[in-house]
């Protein structure tokens, strides 16, 4: 049962995704029939898997919004702004509700209670009769309408019917309409059914029935009388029970044996039943129509695990095919081109086979995108603004791993941007704007990059402000000579906050520092642009993959380590570079008219003292997302290569100043230097705290 | 005494890799344990806790060495071919224990572990989940929980 | 062998339908809605049909509407399974043909004796 339960909650995300982006388009007042109905189906679906494991509250909840988009797909209601509102407020909540039921709570009843009753109110007038719940699911509805029957004499009272008859012998009179048959029920069946209730006597009246010749097939002409003596525990109701299915599709009458003989009923004249053929012709127009929708691309379900597994070999596959390689190039020289060809060919499969591995893992980033939307939608509505949520490039595809860790960045990042960016409504009227925020998410794959773009129109960053409270922090000092661009970034800095009474929104104890470091831990980067005034856009950029990256072996204090290329700008030899040494000790690479901050690479590592001299040493001149540089000092270069990412993360933790390890061509693992905690940012000194080489502390035991 | 056993009520039989660290006899749970590998030399790390080896790759996968010695409050292991290193997975990480030499493995009952003694130094006592006897010699289970490298990273 | 098809959009109740139907001694084959219906009985024949009303492409009205179109003279018999209560609804499957009715969420028993009642 919990392989049952596990798939349905599965279901239930696809059902809430569907839901959201079907609430989005009718926002955008795109929504046709088929985005109402598919919406109800939605939420159908989950109320109908809800009531099969009992999460009444899921049911009850789903009923009340199921109601009103009937009322919205059937036309009585229109889906305007207030009602679409409602219809978002309630998606959030079933969706909640959807993640309580998961882990097997329920929500505080208090929590919906007033969207529960918004629901009911919308719906009202259409739906006053219909109670929602297991407990309506449960009661056994009256089979078919009572209305269609035909029944000479008419019914016995409700009352009649469902009070036990003390194994009274029961008369039947039955006549089949052609309906009957046509919904694919049997006379034999059903006698069948009520031998089981007690001692039966069939008998057919074959006084109707009409000679061979004149008999159309499609009018049934057999009448019967049944007598059954119920056993014990068995009433009429029973009897009625197995009947239920057939009313109004024949004359049927029930009756104690003392009742008046049933005679009438044979006399009872062939009704002009529906022809058969009335229904199927509906139907053909009906398949007609709902034809229309395109059909669903076909998919299949994996589990993630298997998935890495594969990945995982695939990583072997490269690892090996380089220690291959490797090998081969130590053997003397065998002019053995047959091989050579062979190991690039192994080499360009190896490539490809990664890469349709990894596309495995793509997943549209729209998931993400809607769930930012209910950010906008709650944040908007804490903090008084007025915000819409335009989503761009739903389909881009990214890493499933990048799509959940983006989910805390970009919360944090689009709070930000109603909280801080977006005015009130006031402010944007008086401004000339549009009352209503608007914050773009973007994604595009651009250059081997997945880039991923938060735009708002609101104010803009305050840079006198932001540059008042650095200094004010200690960031940076009045004499610092800092871009636009230098201003902005000191919004990644540890601890600063531009709203010194900390939002309640916002705030929660995260700055953009953790939103840069998250980003930086996915191999990304964050850049900022704002225009006062017209707004801020803050652009991430990421690996398309996290599997492989482009990188320099270097040598740095015995230590092999991973310089990633990306970065990277330019290498000099040793003795090429002109290196001037500042008053306190630092120093910095003269190139063309600018001074770059030199870091031996062994020493930030704390692998070694500074080295007295850096003569010997080549330099790896490197750029940050800021636009900053530095240059690396290292003892040797080996070559450039691609390397499969392991992640360190996974077994041990983080380490500063190391994006992740990988494993050499010889079975060596080397760590893979992240460089932009290698550049100084200004008024402070190099990222990575330099530890005292041969220092070691124990926090359980210090 | 394990054929004695057998017949006993006890049902929390566990069976137990013992090994040596610094001439003491250590066990941790069967369960815990992936593999025995021959010592394999490893990266060092920046900014580790000297305890932490270094990391080793174990068939693509990055794993970190801790040395059970150091890490118990005993010396430095100069770790060599003779050394081995005990693959464990403790819930979602593995992680190589550095030790002496693996001596047997045996199964005990859970219920007849005793506390550990006090003659213990307050490090390792912090290590030791209790004290199983076998054929009159004592041997430390080790809470391989605790001895995990956690949150001690060496910030300058 | 009694051959059930049982078509209803949300996998939770395929399986599920497939597990009790299964359990109960029926073969079952299944179909993700209306559409898939229609083509799977191209190829199989059940003894009984059970659908749900709500799904894409095509619902449970047309997909009925459709079976009792193809095959007239030997009806085979369609359970409706639905959390719908209402009886207008009811009324139109009806119409369509439907043979009978359970509402979610279903009572294995009584869905078993029912299927049991209507096949041969």
């Amino acid at each position: 049962m919990n392989d049952l339960n596990d798939m349905f909650f599965q279901e239930c995300d696809d059902l809430l995704e569907g839901l959201s982006s079907g609430l989005n388009n009718l926002e955008d007042g795109g929504g046709d029939a088929e985005t109402v109905n598919s919406m109800f189906r939605a939420v159908h679906s989950i109320k109908g898997g809800a009531g099969a494991f009992g999460l009444n509250q899921l049911v009850g909840f789903a009923h009340a919004l199921e109601n009103v988009l009937d009322d919205v797909r059937a036309g009585k209601l229109t889906a305007d702004e207030t009602v679409v509102a409602l219809l978002f407020t309630a998606g959030d909540h079933l969706s909640d509700l959807v993640d309580a039921a998961r882990h097997g709570n329920d929500l505080p009843p208090e929590q919906g209670a007033s969207i529960l009753s918004d629901l009911k109110s919308v719906s009202g007038a259409t739906h006053s009769g219909s109670e929602p719940g297991g407990d309506a699911a449960k009661e056994e509805p009256p089979a078919f309408e009572p209305m269609a029957l035909t029944v000479d004499g008419g019914l016995p009272a409700l009352a009649d019917m469902l009070s036990p008859v003390e194994s009274e012998p029961l008369t039947i009179t039955f006549k089949a309409h052609p309906q009957l048959y046509a919904n694919g029920h049997d006379p034999a069946l059903l006698f069948r059914g009520l031998e089981g209730l007690g001692n039966l006597t069939v008998e057919a009246d074959l006084s109707t029935v009409v000679p061979l010749r004149d008999a159309p097939w499609s009018t049934p002409s057999l009448s019967w009388k049944i007598t059954i003596r119920p056993d014990d525990l068995v009433d009429e109701a029973a009897v009625r029970e197995i009947f239920e299915f057939v009313e109004g599709l024949c004359d049927l009458e029930i009756g104690a044996e003392t009742a008046p003989p049933p005679g009438d009923a044979d006399s009872v004249p062939a009704l002009a039943a529906p022809s058969p053929s009335a229904a199927p012709g509906q139907a053909t127009q009906a398949v007609a129509a709902k034809n229309a929708p395109a059909a669903r691309s076909s998919t299949i379900r994996v589990d993630l695990q298997r998935v890495d597994r594969l990945i995982n070999l695939v990583g072997e596959l490269v690892i090996a095919e380089a220690m291959l390689r490797q090998s081969m190039d130590e053997m003397p020289h065998s002019a053995n081109t047959g091989v050579d060809d062979a190991m690039s060919q192994l080499k360009q499969l190896s490539g490809a086979i990664q890469e349709r591995v990894m596309a495995i893992r793509a997943q549209p980033v729209r998931s993400l995108f809607q769930r930012m939307s209910r950010i906008v939608r709650e944040t908007s509505k804490e903090a008084g603004k007025s915000a819409r949520l335009v989503t761009i490039g739903d389909a881009t595809e990214v890493d499933k791993t990048v799509t959940e860790r983006l989910v805390d960045p970009l919360t944090h990042m689009i709070r930000n941007a109603i909280d801080h960016g977006l005015e009130t409504p006031e402010q944007r009227r008086a401004a000339g704007k549009d009352e209503r925020g608007t914050v773009t998410l973007e994604a595009a794959h651009r250059s081997g990059r997945v880039v991923i773009t938060l735009r708002d129109d609101g104010v803009g960053i305050n840079r006198a402000r932001v540059r008042q409270i650095a200094q004010h922090k200690g960031l940076i000092r009045p004499e610092d000579d800092l871009t636009d661009t230098d201003i902005d970034n000191i919004l990644f800095r540890p601890g600063f906050s531009t709203v010194d009474a900390v939002s309640n929104l916002s705030g929660r104890g995260v700055g953009m520092d953790v939103v840069r470091n998250e980003i930086q831990s996915l191999g990304g980067r964050v850049t900022l642009q704002s225009e006062p005034g017209a707004g801020t856009s803050v652009t991430i950029s990421l690996p398309l993959t996290l599997a492989v990256l482009e990188g320099m072996v270097v040598r740095v204090a015995d230590q092999t380590l991973i310089v990633p290329t990306s970065p990277l700008r330019e290498m000099l030899q040793p003795g090429q570079a002109r290196i001037h040494t500042l008053c306190d000790g630092d120093r910095v690479l003269a190139l063309n008219d600018e001074l770059v901050p030199i870091t031996d690479l062994g020493a930030a590592l704390g692998y070694r003292a500074d080295p007295v001299s850096l003569d010997l040493q080549f330099l790896l001149l490197i750029e940050g997302d800021s636009g900053h540089r530095s240059a690396l000092a290292v003892d040797t270069i080996a070559e450039q290569r691609e390397v499969v990412i392991k992640g360190l993360e996974q077994n041990y933790e983080s380490i500063p100043g190391i994006a992740a390890a990988t494993i050499l061509g010889n079975g060596k693992i080397a760590l893979i230097v992240d460089t932009d905690q290698m550049i100084p940012v200004p008024g402070k000194g190099s990222a990575v705290n330099r530890p005292v080489p041969g220092v070691t502390g124990d926090a359980l035991h210090a | 005494m394990h054929e004695n056993e057998k017949d006993s009520k006890s049902v929390n039989r566990v069976e137990i890799v013992c090994f040596t660290v610094e001439k003491q006899d250590f066990c941790v749970e069967i369960a815990h344990v992936l593999e025995i590998r021959g010592w394999t030399s490893t990266t060092a790390l920046p900014h580790a806790p000297d305890y932490v080896v270094g990391m080793m790759n174990l068939r693509g996968t990055v794993l970190p060495v801790v040395d059970l010695s150091l890490r118990l409050g005993f010396g430095k292991t100069e770790a060599g071919e003779r050394h081995v290193i005990i693959i464990a997975q403790i819930d979602e990480k593995v992680v190589g224990f550095l030790v002496d030499a693996v001596s047997d493995i045996i199964t005990v009952d859970e219920a007849e572990m005793q506390a550990p003694p006090d003659v213990l130094s307050a490090r390792t006592q912090a290590f030791i989940r209790g004290i199983h006897t076998v054929d009159d010699d004592l041997v430390r289970a080790i809470d391989v929980r605790a001895v995990l490298p956690q949150g001690d990273r060496v910030d300058a | 062998m009694t051959r059930i098809l049982a078509v209803d959009d949300s996998k939770t109740m395929r399986c599920m339908l497939q597990a009790t139907l299964v359990d109960a001694g029926f073969e079952v084959d299944l179909a993700e809605d209306g559409v898939n219906g229609l083509e799977k009985l191209k190829n199989t024949d059940p003894d009984l049909i059970i659908t749900d009303i709500n799904m894409p492409r095509l619902d449970g009205f047309g997909f009925i509407a459709g079976v009792r179109e193809g095959k007239q003279v030997t009806a085979v018999p369609i359970l409706v399974l639905t959390t719908e209560t209402g009886e207008h609804l009811k009324q139109r499957a009806r119409d369509a043909g439907a043979t009978g009715w359970i509402v979610k969420p279903f009572d294995e028993d009584k869905l078993i004796s029912i299927i049991r009642r209507l096949v041969v």
